[in-house]
């Protein structure tokens, strides 16, 4: 018999049900609680960068908006750093920036909306294969790669925000990754969307610039959980 | 050219095993069945956008908040049987999550939840919010202090009755140990029959969310205490790397 394994095994998820705003989002849920309520300023104030407004609806698989969704955001500040130890370059990120976000709808039209910077371009996993002009020299390198190695050949991901989905009806959180339509050149080059292999479905990770609020430049992400033009959801 | 040798990489989290969770589809639990996605997921090998994610520290949390007896009391304690619930977040390799955030929710003790949404005809405790939060300690201890929640009717068949549970969010190191669940409570009969419960396929995963009465753990003449251990993803230890580029 072989030596057995020690892992333990991750706890399994259940679903955040119809009070999760009770726990994560407590104003949403009618009440005042805490000191701060976290997750409600993306980007900070003194970050750089250009200010954006994201919105959408989550819809399930017969059309209908899921009004009692929550949605997290994660992402990197305009240079393409996170404010997290292990990025290299996170000493750099602006204070009061954290790039992590927590999105409520409103419970009438399952409508939520939030204010970021949009993000950089991050480095990606080292490429599989390297085209040449994407391999530099140490010194001209000013970024490190995905894993911190620094140089070789990078390669960078298209600006994105990594996006998860809990409500009820969701036994386990939704992952995917909210991309921005005016960035053909970057999304066409961007190892994530080119993994999938209907190019039409790549579609569904594009947020559309569909004008301006407040002067700022105002995107369009809708989420379908099921169905025609089911959007995308990535196992990371 | 000689390359100088990388700098060790941060590892990667080991991949999620599918089948300890509850698939996307799971019929009895109505809800799911609009909601649940039908195509594949996309697997990604981890980039900096998956092993990173957001730091918490005390200044963004106060210290009452783990005190759901107290941290929305008005008039006197939340009526209830007062008990502790502790434990801690481990990873998959038995290491402690430091530092990490974990919040829970819950009904009151007859069953409701204070929330506009919930219209159950127990009443609203005056005294409780249901809702705490803390960050574990260096070994990934952690606590709560509330008491124990009712049980609840739900409209899915049309008795259908949730066991008295807890619900736990979790964080770990990076976006992708994010993790939501719920904390059931030892020796109660609503559990196995519960659809929420049964859409988790393995029972001994089940077990995995079942806390059992911890005698030791809690306070004599005050309230008793449930220990509840969270396991995170675990994250590969060799620096290895797989060299893709085939050289
Ligand atoms: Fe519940």
């Amino acid at each position: 018999m072989p030596q057995p394994l020690h892992y333990l095994k991750e706890s399994p998820s259940q679903t955040a049900g119809p009070y999760v705003h009770i726990g994560l989002a407590p104003g949403a849920a009618g009440f005042d609680i805490y000191r701060q309520e976290l997750g409600r300023d993306i980007a900070g104030p003194n970050a750089e960068g250009q200010r954006i407004i994201v919105e959408g609806v989550v819809t399930d698989g017969t059309g209908a908006p899921v009004k009692d969704v929550l949605l997290e955001v994660w992402q990197a500040d305009a240079q393409g750093r996170h404010a997290h130890p292990e990025d290299p370059r996170h000493a750099e990120v602006a204070q009061g920036f954290r790039g992590w976000g927590r999105v409520i709808t409103d419970f009438d039209t399952g409508l939520w909306s939030f204010r970021t910077v949009k993000p950089g371009p991050v480095p990606a996993r080292r490429a599989l294969a390297p085209h040449p002009e994407e391999v530099r020299p140490a010194e001209q390198e000013e970024q490190a790669d995905a894993l911190g190695r620094g140089h070789q050949q990078v390669r960078r991901m298209a600006p994105h925000i990594t996006v998860w989905i809990v409500a009820r009806g969701i036994n386990i959180g939704l992952n995917t990754r909210m991309y921005f339509d005016d960035e053909a050149e970057a999304n066409a080059a961007d190892p994530v969307l080119n993994l999938i292999e209907q190019a039409h479905r790549r579609d569904t990770l594009l947020a559309r610039r569909t004008g301006e609020r407040d002067g700022l430049p105002l995107y369009r992400f809708d989420i379908r959980l099921q169905g025609e033009d089911e959007t995308v959801f990535l196992d990371l | 050219m000689i390359r100088p040798t990388p700098a060790p990489a941060p590892a990667e989290y080991h991949q999620r095993d599918r089948a300890r969770h509850p698939p996307a589809l799971t019929p009895p639990y109505k809800t799911s069945v609009a909601r649940s996605p039908r195509l594949a997921l996309l697997s990604l090998q981890q980039s900096m956008s998956e092993i990173t994610g957001p730091v918490f520290g005390h200044t963004d949390i106060d210290p009452i908040d783990n005190d759901l007896i107290r941290n929305y009391a008005k008039t006197g304690d939340p009526v209830g049987e007062r008990i502790i619930v502790h434990g801690r977040v481990l990873d998959e390799n038995a290491r402690p999550v430091p530092n990490t955030l974990v919040e829970i929710w819950q009904a009151n003790a007859g069953g409701r939840y204070r929330h506009k949404k919930d219209t159950y005809l127990a009443p609203i405790d005056p005294n409780f919010g249901g809702c705490g939060r803390t960050l574990t300690d260096a070994e990934g201890y952690y606590h709560f202090r509330t008491v124990k929640p009712g049980a609840y009717p739900w409209r899915n068949h049309v008795n259908n009755w949730r066991p008295a549970h807890i619900h736990v969010s979790v964080f770990g190191s990076s976006f992708s140990q994010r993790l939501i669940t719920q904390m059931y409570f030892e020796g109660d009969p609503l559990i196995p029959i519960c659809p929420i419960v049964n859409t988790i396929p393995d029972p001994a995963a089940i077990d995995q969310l079942i806390a059992p009465l911890d005698m030791n753990a809690g306070i004599a003449l005050d309230c008793l205490a449930y220990k509840f251990d969270i396991v995170l993803r675990g994250r590969r230890s060799t620096l290895f790397e797989n060299r893709l580029e085939g050289n």
